[in-house]
């Protein structure tokens, strides 16, 4: 159960996929110009990675890896399939979108409507090859934890392109500098938000936190911890600061 | 250009600055970014979407009459994926170390947008000639890119370039840092690459603002 949290907040908030690992740039940057929009998509995005990745798994597992074959009998232990795990992933995604296309809009028209646009988009997604890739290169246990890999990613592709769109209708209103316009300062706020976002990288430190957390807590809000000797401390401090920076930057933008 | 004619050469060179596919068409910015904190890394990327967007298109372009236009995306989807394929065994046999510093942004080659943009906006209509130019001519365009951002995020994160320290060594106190100079970690980490685009965009459209979006 642990695991499961402790995976489901990793892929949200520290690898997340915008802001950590810059997967699904083109469609977070060109989708994001209305908040109802971009809510589509990062619906569509979410559903498409809890469907693909546990898919995507189970091919690693029982096709792709070295000696996955075993379940067919003895002469197949030899074999490994790895190089062929960009073309099976695609192909996965490609035929998942299209199969999830076509029951959404039997089963499910009002969802069918409000998506429908953007789930053929998905299949060149970075986020959703992304996703499968991740998983692989991780080595990722489990299909449960696969699954739950799959939805926690989305909901922070989601939590990104959300941001972003609400940012971007407000500074509309802003006097932006006529070079920076649109493009640029869309870049240039994503990445204020990814040094916010990598102040959550301070939650994998939770295990061996020192018993002495209150008094780190107080130590940073004032000048700088004097008598900190581990290092563990000083991260904590640090990462106090940027928060309320880049809280700060979002606040002034907003 | 004396091989090419006057509108051969400007598809090689448009993209390059006027029609950049990073900063102005929004294309193929998911791999652009993560990898750039090193020089050598971005090189290596370049080259690697410079040879899959030239064969690939060149291999579309010779196909548009054949595709069913309904099934054209996962046409596309199987050309790309087979010749990043080749891409990464490549790169695993000859440069082992760099293929895992790339991880997974070689096979995100794969939904790489420039890659896909260029097969629907270009290939499909255009013979194999144009389309290779083309290809060329965007793969360049996002190679630039990708150099310039890891030149400065190299030189100013580490003070090295392709691995050489070029500014001094910063643990002797030698070079520039003798002087008290210090790298600066922000560029190391992943949003400076954000910020590095929003600057590169800034100076191109400062210096050309037909490129200036509408408010």
């Amino acid at each position: 159960m642990l695991e499961h949290l402790e995976l489901f907040f990793k892929s949200i908030f520290i690898d997340n996929m915008v802001f950590a690992v810059f997967l699904g740039m083109c469609s977070y940057l060109a989708v994001s110009k209305k908040v109802s929009t971009a809510v589509g998509l990062g619906a569509a995005v979410i559903f498409v990675l809890a469907v693909t990745v546990p898919m995507n798994w189970l091919l690693d597992q029982y096709v792709l890896q070295p000696g996955a074959l075993a379940w067919l009998g003895a002469e197949f232990v030899d074999y490994d399939l790895s190089f062929l795990s960009f073309i099976l992933f695609i192909a996965t995604i490609a035929t998942m979108v299209q199969l999830v296309e076509i029951v959404v809009e039997k089963f499910a028209p009002a969802l069918y409507n409000s998506l429908g646009i953007f789930l053929p988009l998905i299949a060149v997604n970075c986020a959703i090859l992304g996703g499968s890739l991740f998983m692989q290169a991780r080595e990722i246990p489990s299909l449960a934890l696969a699954f739950n890999y799959g939805i926690s990613s989305g909901i922070g592709w989601f939590l990104a392109i959300l941001a972003i769109a609400a940012i971007r209708e407000k500074i509309r209103y802003s006097a932006v500098p006529a070079p920076l316009r649109g493009l640029g300062i869309t870049f240039i706020i994503t990445g204020l938000m990814g040094i916010g976002f990598q102040s959550f990288g301070g939650m994998l430190t939770g295990d061996n936190e020192p018993p002495v957390v209150e008094e780190t807590i107080v130590e940073a809000t004032e000048v700088e911890a004097p008598t900190t000797s581990d290092e563990l401390n000083e991260t904590t401090g640090l990462e106090a600061e940027e928060t309320s920076d880049a809280e700060e930057t979002i606040a002034s933008i907003n | 250009m004396g091989l090419l004619s006057k509108k051969d050469a400007q598809l090689i060179l448009d993209p390059l600055a006027d029609n950049n596919p990073i900063t102005i068409q929004v294309l193929g910015i998911c791999s652009a970014l993560a990898i750039t904190a090193e020089l050598k890394a971005s090189l290596v990327m370049a080259f690697s979407v410079l040879f899959v967007l030239g064969v690939g298109n060149v291999v579309i372009s010779l196909l548009r009459n054949v595709i069913p236009s309904k099934i054209r995306i996962i046409v596309q989807l199987v050309v790309v994926a087979t010749l990043v394929i080749i891409v990464d065994q490549v790169l695993k046999a000859f440069a082992y170390e760099l293929s895992k510093t790339l991880s997974v942004f070689v096979g995100l080659i794969i939904t790489n947008c420039i890659i896909m943009g260029r097969f629907e906006a270009f290939a499909l209509g255009n013979g194999p000639w144009k389309s290779f130019l083309d290809g060329i001519g965007n793969a360049l365009g996002y190679g630039v890119i990708l150099v310039i951002i890891g030149f400065f995020r190299e030189l100013l994160g580490s003070g090295t370039l392709l691995g050489y320290a070029v500014l001094g060594d910063p643990i002797a106190k030698t070079g520039l840092y003798a002087y008290g100079y210090e790298n600066n970690g922000f560029m190391i980490i992943p949003p400076a690459a954000l910020i590095v685009v929003g600057i590169i965009i800034w100076v191109q459209r400062s210096r050309n603002p037909q490129l200036i979006e509408e408010a």
